[in-house]
């Protein structure tokens, strides 16, 4: 009696190794590659800057000091708070929210159009989508620079419209950097949206209708709170890439229009740099989105009950 | 006459070069479950459709009481659709679905659900209120479907083949209830479907449908007993089609010859004489010790409830024949020569 069993049990131990061997590459390829430079990154944020860039081993808290308190230019005056890194802080928050916003604008009937039409047509669509990742967005992003500039063919053609007399100051403001922020993301919306609608069931639109909803009643009532889960994913797919963007802000928005993205990545640049401080926003950052993300997860539970 | 609670006149339907409807008229009465019966692709479901307002008319009037609502959008349209696959918003409780049409129509929150819970009460799902449609079964969601439609009080129920989805036994328990259901409300019911078993049960007229054409309007025993054409004679129950020689046509009697010689006297005017399909029914043939046909049993097929013979007549031509399968019944064996008989009326001459 005891044999079959025993037999069975190594059995399952077997099974179950080998799930865990298939699954090595998988932890092998997120330990390295995420979990210990995050770990590492946490590290440095506690450690004291070295003169060159580069870190020295002592604990210290001086770079989240560096982003909430201030003490003057010689730093001999009482501790204040220090209102520069928030600033970027909200500043990046709400810049990714509006380009977020905008993306969904543009992004849901353009995912709703090409999920309507034939089945045929719709790959062509979606092709036409991706075009624009076959370029490296650090190219695409430095040729909206000559899009948007005094003289560029933007300024130009409103000018030749008779829309304006002088070219519009678009180009390092606020507007550039979401112009740029749209341009580079809106994909990312369209796609999940694209999914969602496609799997929609176009007799629940018919039923609102049946049942008296207008058309506006079907979109608020009906079809929106069935592809939320779509929305939602193109919602987190902006917005996260969005906050840390640094290309935009960088090469869109000049020296005024800082964003987090472009905070970091100059903290690690040559010998100007702070490493400790470039790790404390990075901490910072992404404590931020993790909390977002657990009060969308938390939301979405409470949905499904 | 009382008014029709639907009247369709010349119903045309093109989509492109392909026309779904060819000028369709009917009248459907007030407080009455009515059928349309036909094959897939007969122009059924485009005419419910078009009736909801899914589907625009090419040409033609749609009259509701009275009204033309042919140009309507759906929502504006005082009819409610049971869809084939139920439809429920699969985001709301049960309770939420069925107040749908209430809410949209801007019924008080509480007056609607009231209502909403008193449909639950009437397709007996009080209990379920707060589940979603994801947890019922098929059954269930079908119940839901109904009380979702019925709780607008709509002028007309449209039920695009509701029950298809389900399995045998809760179809067939689903067609009293859907029976009983418009009795008690009284709204009527337009029921699309291609089961003709399902149309029998529960109509008071059928509209047979083919090639998007009405070809017959009646009830279920003028639909069965009467067939107008062959196409009815075939499609609803089983049937013996016979092509017979129409001799004489005289006073509303045809004298017709059988291929085996056999000469009958059939009901109905309108045919020249000729060639004609013939209908018998296989249980109007009867086994009789003096049956002026004699036959021999080729093959058995046990039905259950009844006994369906294969036979081939001695004066050539074949027959199925159904017997009941009584108790006291002698069944004859495969190879058996048997004897029959043609009931009183069982031929019956179609149209073409």
């Amino acid at each position: 009696m005891a044999a079959p069993v025993n037999s069975q049990s190594s059995g399952n131990q077997t099974y179950g190794e080998l799930v865990n061997r298939l699954l090595l590459p998988t932890w092998l390829v997120i330990g390295c590659l995420l979990l210990i430079p995050v770990l590492l990154m946490t590290v440095y944020s506690f450690l004291t800057k070295e003169f060159r860039g580069g870190i020295e081993w002592n604990f210290t808290l001086a770079a989240y000091e560096q982003f909430f308190i201030t003490r003057g230019l010689f730093g001999d005056e009482p501790p204040q708070i220090e209102w520069t890194y928030i600033t970027i802080f909200w500043r990046s928050v709400w810049q990714a929210a509006l380009a977020t916003l905008l993306c969904l604008v543009i992004g849901f009937p353009t995912a709703w159009f090409i999920a309507t039409r034939p089945a045929r047509i719709r790959p062509v669509w979606l092709f036409l989508i991706t075009i624009p990742y076959w370029v490296n967005l650090l190219i695409r992003t430095v040729s909206l620079r000559f899009i948007l500039r005094d003289n560029g063919p933007l300024n130009e053609a409103m000018m030749a419209l008779g829309v304006i007399s002088d070219p519009l100051p678009i180009l390092n403001t606020d507007l550039a950097v979401q112009i740029g922020l749209f341009y580079s993301y809106l994909p990312f919306m369209v796609l999940p949206i694209y999914a969602a609608v496609e799997r929609f069931d176009f007799a629940l639109s018919e039923a609102a209708a049946d049942l008296y909803a207008n058309r506006w009643q079907t979109l608020t009532q009906v079809v929106i709170p069935v592809v939320r889960p779509g929305i939602v994913a193109g919602c987190i797919l902006v917005f996260i890439p969005a906050l840390g963007a640094f290309l935009a802000p960088d090469l869109l928005g000049g020296a005024k229009n800082f964003m987090v993205g472009s905070l970091i990545d100059e903290q690690f640049r040559g010998s100007q740099g702070n490493w400790p401080f470039g790790a404390a926003v990075s901490v910072i950052l992404m404590t931020l989105v993790l909390i977002a993300l657990l009060v969308q997860a938390r939301n979405a539970s409470r949905g499904q009950a | 006459m009382k008014q029709a609670a639907v009247r369709i006149c010349n119903a045309v339907k093109r989509y492109g070069t392909v026309t779904a409807l060819h000028g369709v008229s009917l009248d459907i009465a007030d407080n009455s479950f009515f059928t349309l019966l036909g094959p897939s692709g007969c122009g059924k479901t485009t005419l419910l459709r078009m009736i909801a307002g899914f589907e625009m008319a090419t040409e033609g009037e749609i009259l509701l009481f009275g009204r033309d609502i042919a140009a309507l959008e759906p929502n504006l349209r005082p009819v409610n659709t049971v869809f084939q696959n139920y439809a429920l918003f699969p985001h709301m409780s049960v309770l939420d679905n069925v107040a749908f049409g209430l809410k949209m129509k801007g019924v008080e929150p509480a007056a609607r659900r009231d209502r909403a819970g008193r449909m639950l009460e009437l397709v007996h799902l009080s209990s379920f209120a707060d589940r979603r449609p994801s947890q019922l079964s098929g059954g269930q969601q079908q119940r839901v479907a109904l009380a979702r439609a019925l709780a607008p009080e709509p002028k007309v129920l449209l039920l695009d083949e509701p029950l298809s989805a389900l399995d045998l036994k809760l179809r067939q328990a689903m067609r009293v209830e859907l029976k009983q259901l418009q009795e008690e409300t009284g709204i009527t019911f337009l029921f699309v479907t291609h089961d003709q078993d399902e149309a029998l049960t529960m109509s008071d007229q059928i509209a047979v449908m083919s090639q998007g054409r009405v070809q017959q309007v009646g009830t279920a025993r003028e639909i069965y007993e009467s067939p107008v054409n062959r196409f009815v004679a075939e499609f609803i129950g089983e049937t013996n089609i016979i092509e017979a020689q129409v001799t004489a046509v005289m006073g509303g009697k045809a004298d017709v010859t059988l291929p085996w010689g056999q000469k009958l006297a059939c009901a109905l005017g309108n045919i020249r004489p000729g060639r004609h399909a013939l209908s018998i029914r296989p249980e109007r043939v009867v086994l009789a010790p003096d049956g002026e046909l004699s036959a021999t049993v080729e093959r058995v097929v046990y039905l259950g409830s009844d006994l369906q013979l294969l036979v081939r007549l001695k004066d050539g031509g074949n027959l199925t024949v159904r017997l009941q399968n009584a108790a006291r019944a002698t069944v004859p064996d495969a190879g058996a020569i048997i004897r029959l008989k043609l009931e009183e009326g069982a031929a019956r001459l179609l149209a073409d």
